[in-house]
């Protein structure tokens, strides 16, 4: 299932913000079309992680990177349009954003950015990208009223719609469920499962169970470095390398 | 606690209107003073009012809300945009008369602009500019994060984040900010005194072009100083009334900076 082809690749990444080093020099690859769970406490640096791989990081001010972050072979860092490369990624963030634009603008809004306005085009994207994320049949007859006044488990599948709306080749999603309910996220949980095979996604998670319904592989995160990195089946066994992975995973702690 | 922050402004206001009934009409604005200023209208110091005020404004806002966008949306924090923060702060709290001679010296006498419309706009709008730039900042920042990086997430540039999703929702506050400068820049003589408003150059009534850039005018301000201490003898009705013009044109301002932010706030769209 899992093939060999890496997508992202990080070697040695450090992160610290101002004194205080948050990320402690970690090396992992991300395989194409493969669901790596990360779970952790949090402040292990799930978020800052994903914000490297994608480099909004930069935006952060006192933040200082060192090490590699390698996406289809091609250091972040070096990239001559950063724009491009956060086009391929979509990232979904904690807490629901809906835009203070219009449903369709929403999701019409990355393409645009990127120079895309035929009407006809931009259409076919925002109806894909809504059905994609379970929130066509719900939002199709009302697509001209406001993002931010939709509920909040609509509004993370609005923003899962519009990471989608920039076709993506990596999905990252950080925590997606804080602020949903269960139903909604059992049905965010489904589209993450039809498009894994045409992604590759990666999942930060509070929750242990849902790396565990959903990840090929899972990668335990703890205070910036990674206890232990395998395949779902080891990670969630009673036997994993690490005694404190198998601790975190039943909940004796964290 | 309201009603002692209300009554003296009726107070202020309704003794005006007494005073003035007698003088005040349309023809009060649209004809000019008479007599040595002693009676007649008030044309020319009105339209130099709103010379001053537009130019100054046309210069100001511009600049300060772009500087306000850089500080907000583009500057790293460090020494430098600290020092231009405290620089924008201690700017805003310089009284009028040091932006006045500060104009004297840079507009009239350094840049060879002379006594003139310009000269006194441009200190106005060097008066005016760090306020502006420091409720646009507010405004801006208004504006959650969480949008901004939403957007970023998605490869659009800092610009179009801006252009897309923070100006159109903290138009209302920087709206805000500029039209409460109008007032400011109506109300203030001292700026302008030195710079480029005359006692006494009238131009024709009805004439909406009469002043000259280069040339002196008069203004409210400045007229109602005048006539108040410098000439004899002038009806008391035509000094509250020039009063009451002033006053009147500065709250319709202002009342206008109200109706637009209820009419923005109604359109809140989070």
């Amino acid at each position: 299932m899992v093939t060999a082809e890496k997508k992202i690749q990080v070697q040695d990444l450090r992160l610290r913000y101002g004194p205080k080093e948050v990320i402690h020099g970690i090396s992992f690859d991300v395989y194409r079309h493969e669901i790596l769970g990360i779970i952790g406490p949090s402040q292990s640096g799930k978020s800052s992680l994903l914000r490297c791989i994608n480099r909004t990081i930069e935006f952060t001010p006192g933040a200082k990177v060192s090490g590699a972050v390698k996406v289809d072979g091609e250091d972040v860092r070096q990239v001559k349009d950063v724009f491009e490369l956060r086009r391929k990624i979509g990232m979904v963030a904690p807490l629901p954003v809906g835009l203070p634009l219009s449903i369709y603008d929403n999701v019409a809004f990355a393409p645009r950015a990127a120079g895309a306005h035929k009407r006809s085009e931009l259409d076919g994207v925002v109806e894909k990208c809504l059905r994609q994320a379970a929130l066509w049949d719900e939002v199709k007859d009302r697509l001209d009223s406001l993002g931010t006044k939709l509920s909040g488990g609509q509004q993370q599948r609005l923003t899962i719609a519009r990471a989608l709306s920039h076709r993506p080749e990596i999905l990252c999603l950080d925590e997606f469920s804080i602020a949903i309910d269960p139903v909604t996220t059992m049905r965010i949980e489904d589209v993450l499962k039809e498009l894994r095979g045409e992604l590759t996604i990666i999942l930060v998670t509070n929750l242990v169970q849902q790396a565990r319904r959903l990840a090929n592989r899972t990668m335990f995160l703890w205070n910036g470095e990674i206890v232990e990195l395998d395949r779902n089946e080891v990670v969630f066994s009673d036997t994993p390398a690490s005694r404190k992975t198998y601790d975190y995973v039943m909940g004796i702690f964290g | 606690m309201t009603l002692c922050m209300v009554l003296p402004l009726l107070a202020i206001v309704t003794y005006l209107l007494f005073k003035a009934w007698p003088a005040l009409s349309l023809n009060f604005i649209l004809k000019n003073p008479i007599h040595g200023m002693r009676e007649g209208g008030l044309w020319s110091p009105f339209l130099g009012t709103i010379y001053l005020v537009v130019i100054s404004l046309l210069v100001s806002a511009p600049i300060g809300v772009l500087a306000a966008v850089y500080l907000n949306e583009y500057a790293k924090e460090n020494w430098f945009t600290r020092i231009i923060h405290l620089a924008v702060m201690n700017l805003a709290g310089v009284p009028s008369i040091v932006h006045a001679l500060f104009g004297l010296g840079a507009f009239v006498l350094f840049a060879h602009l002379g006594r003139s419309v310009l000269a006194a706009s441009l200190t106005l709008a060097i008066m005016t500019l760090p306020v502006i730039i420091a409720s646009t900042k507010e405004a801006l920042a208004s504006v959650p994060r969480a949008f901004r990086e939403a957007c970023w997430n998605v490869g659009a540039t800092r610009w179009q984040t801006i252009r897309n999703i923070v100006l159109p929702n903290s138009l209302s506050g920087i709206l805000t900010g500029v039209i409460l400068q109008v007032s400011r820049a109506a109300g203030e003589t001292a700026p302008v005194m030195f710079t480029g408003v005359a006692f006494f150059r009238l131009v024709q009534e009805g004439n909406l072009v009469g002043y000259s850039l280069f040339k002196p005018c008069m203004a409210l301000s400045m007229h109602l100083f005048t006539i108040s201490t410098q000439v004899p003898g002038v009806r008391p009705e035509v000094l509250y009334g020039t009063a009451v013009v002033l006053l009147s044109s500065v709250l319709l301002v202002n009342a206008l900076s109200i109706v637009l932010r209820v009419y923005f706030r109604s359109r809140k769209k989070w």
